[in-house]
């Protein structure tokens, strides 16, 4: 969880307006608001989630991605990240769209399926992943649309969005994604961090 | 209603002109104060107080003798907590409580106004309440926090005064009255004019009250206020005091009979003209249409923080209806925060114990509050 806050707020400039999308207990809002902007809004479908996030002085919404995201004016965040919650969406492509309008810049991570242990315990198990990241049982995961590095950045390229810049991350150790090195980096990552544009 | 009890109040010289195009001045504003104003002037909290409610948010109320009508919000150690809050109310113009309404006594002929009382709205009674801010010679308020009534009065305070609150709180409300909202107000309306001790507003000339009138309009809102679930895991069908039906009109079920008593207790503390005044002033409540159809403009000039909160089974003020106010900040960029609380309790949720709002109302005012003093060191 660290590196990827690190990665993220590496990725944004100072005193920038932020929205996150699936903020969650809002961790990733409070280490970004110490460390980076204070103008940080966030929107979390979760009751308990939203409380949380309240009752530490944040700003957030309740509120649906999928139906609630056109609420805001174009542009009117520099940056929108969508930590870890792409996966879990009905329809992710209409949520990137809707991302892509309301964020200047946006900041997608992914979960990777591609990473050789999921891939491994479908392989030689059997059985649908279970991994410290992907932590739910066929019959109760939250996730839907499960993709891997490659699958997004394929995803990317035929949708015309622009990566700025792609980052693997495999436990602490970080690398950069980039055509070449994509089907070993779909291997061995077990996050992608992609900074969009459309 | 105007009881020989001491209140607090100030009367306002200031000329304000109202809606309909009458001016009053010199008129009371009466109002409460709880906790203590710190020498920055920097915790002050205006309260407003909804349709029957009064200027004793907390402690025990001197009229009624029970306790006041925000005491699970509004207390020492509460989530507005008065060892740190200097929290301030007053009564509402229209009001019945002391301030300038239908019941005040018109010296000049030393009889009550009645109804010949001006229609007053919302911006009428924040423009009143302004004043008070001003006498208390308090620049710039902490907060503006409100349920129902009180919450329309929250969005009409920062519309009008921008500058004037850090942070907004409308909880249960809406930017503007619905078709359904006026219907329930007209009904209680026409109980009480229907009430042939009503004499056309002038009852008090004649030394009577049109309290039959008065309480079936308490009672048929009281419904609003709760909900379908509630109603009917308190109540049920549950007899009152016997063990079968009488096969008659009295009060059989518990429900009526709570009702009944919802509506004699009522008219012992309320006046009838300050209840058709307050409600119409609802009714007239529409803060998009101030600003040319558009709510966003409505909060245009403001940097105020705003929290909206609503409930889940409050069915008079729906959550949809809330959430517009938030779309309508979100649309502009201003800074708000916004959650939708389960409870069953109804409308009402916002003046019960409903833990998880009174946790999640504290904790964000109490951070709110450190983050922005903090921010100005």
């Amino acid at each position: 969880m660290k590196e990827e806050f690190n990665i993220i707020s590496n990725l944004i400039e100072e005193n920038t307006r932020v929205l996150d999308v699936g903020c969650g207990n809002g961790d990733l809002m409070k280490f970004l608001q110490e460390n980076k902007t204070k103008d940080i809004r966030g929107l979390e479908i979760s009751k308990e989630k939203v409380q949380n996030c309240l009752s530490k002085g944040l700003t957030v919404i309740e509120g649906n991605a999928e139906s609630d995201l056109k609420q805001f004016p174009k542009s009117s965040f520099d940056y929108v990240i969508l930590s870890q919650t792409l996966q879990a969406f009905l329809n992710p492509e209409l949520v990137i769209n809707e991302l892509l309008k309301v964020g200047k810049k946006v900041i997608v991570t992914i979960p990777n399926f591609g990473y050789w242990r999921v891939r491994l315990q479908l392989l030689i198990k059997g059985t649908m992943p279970v991994t410290e990241n992907l932590p739910h049982e066929w019959y109760n995961t939250p996730n839907l649309h499960m993709c891997t590095i490659k699958d997004f950045y394929n995803f990317c390229s035929t949708k015309n969005i622009k990566i700025y810049k792609s980052i693997a991350l495999k436990k602490s150790r970080i690398s950069l994604i980039n055509k070449s090195n994509l089907n070993y980096k779909n291997l061995d990552s077990h996050l992608g961090i992609f900074l969009i544009e459309s | 209603m105007n009881k020989n009890i001491d209140t607090k109040k100030i009367i306002i010289s200031n000329p304000i002109k109202l809606d309909c195009g009458k001016e009053i001045n010199n008129f009371p504003i009466a109002y409460e104060t709880y906790g203590e104003l710190n020498s920055e002037k920097s915790n002050a909290i205006l309260v407003f107080h909804a349709l029957t409610g009064d200027q004793y948010v907390s402690g025990k109320n001197p009229i009624t003798n029970k306790d006041g009508w925000w005491s699970y919000v509004v207390g020492e150690n509460k989530p507005i907590d008065t060892n740190k809050f200097f929290v301030i109310c007053a009564n509402v113009i229209g009001g019945c409580m002391g301030s300038y309404g239908p019941s005040t006594i018109n010296e000049s002929t030393g009889k009550q106004i009645g109804t010949d009382f001006p229609i007053i709205t919302i911006n009428d009674m924040v423009n009143a309440q302004y004043e008070l801010i001003k006498y208390l010679e308090i620049e710039k308020l902490f907060a503006v926090v409100g349920g129902s009534m009180g919450g329309m009065q929250v969005l009409q305070f920062v519309a009008n005064f921008p500058d004037k609150a850090k942070l907004a709180i409308p909880i249960a409300c809406t930017s503007s009255h619905s078709a359904q909202n006026i219907a329930f107000n007209e009904l209680g309306r026409q109980a009480i004019m229907a009430d042939s001790k009503w004499e056309n507003g002038f009852y008090s000339n004649y030394k009577l009250n049109p309290d039959k009138g008065l309480a079936v309009a308490r009672m048929a809102a009281h419904i609003t206020y709760l909900s379908e679930k509630g109603l009917q895991e308190k109540f049920g069908r549950k007899l009152q005091d016997r063990d079968s039906l009488r096969y008659g009109f009295e009060a059989d079920f518990q429900i009526e009979s709570y009702l009944r008593y919802q509506g004699s207790v009522f008219v012992d503390r309320f006046d009838a003209n300050s209840y058709l005044y307050i409600t119409r002033a609802m009714d007239y409540f529409d803060l998009s249409k101030q600003y040319k159809g558009n709510l966003s403009d409505a909060f245009k000039k403001t940097k105020t923080k705003f929290f909206v909160i609503s409930f889940t089974s409050d069915w008079l003020y729906p959550t949809s209806e809330n959430r517009e106010i938030v779309i309508a900040l979100n649309s502009i960029g201003a800074d708000v925060g916004f959650v939708e609380i389960e409870s069953d309790k109804g409308h009402d949720s916002f003046l019960l114990d409903v833990p998880s709002f009174l946790k999640t109302l504290g904790d964000y005012i109490n951070s709110t509050y450190k983050i922005i003093n903090e921010r100005r060191i």
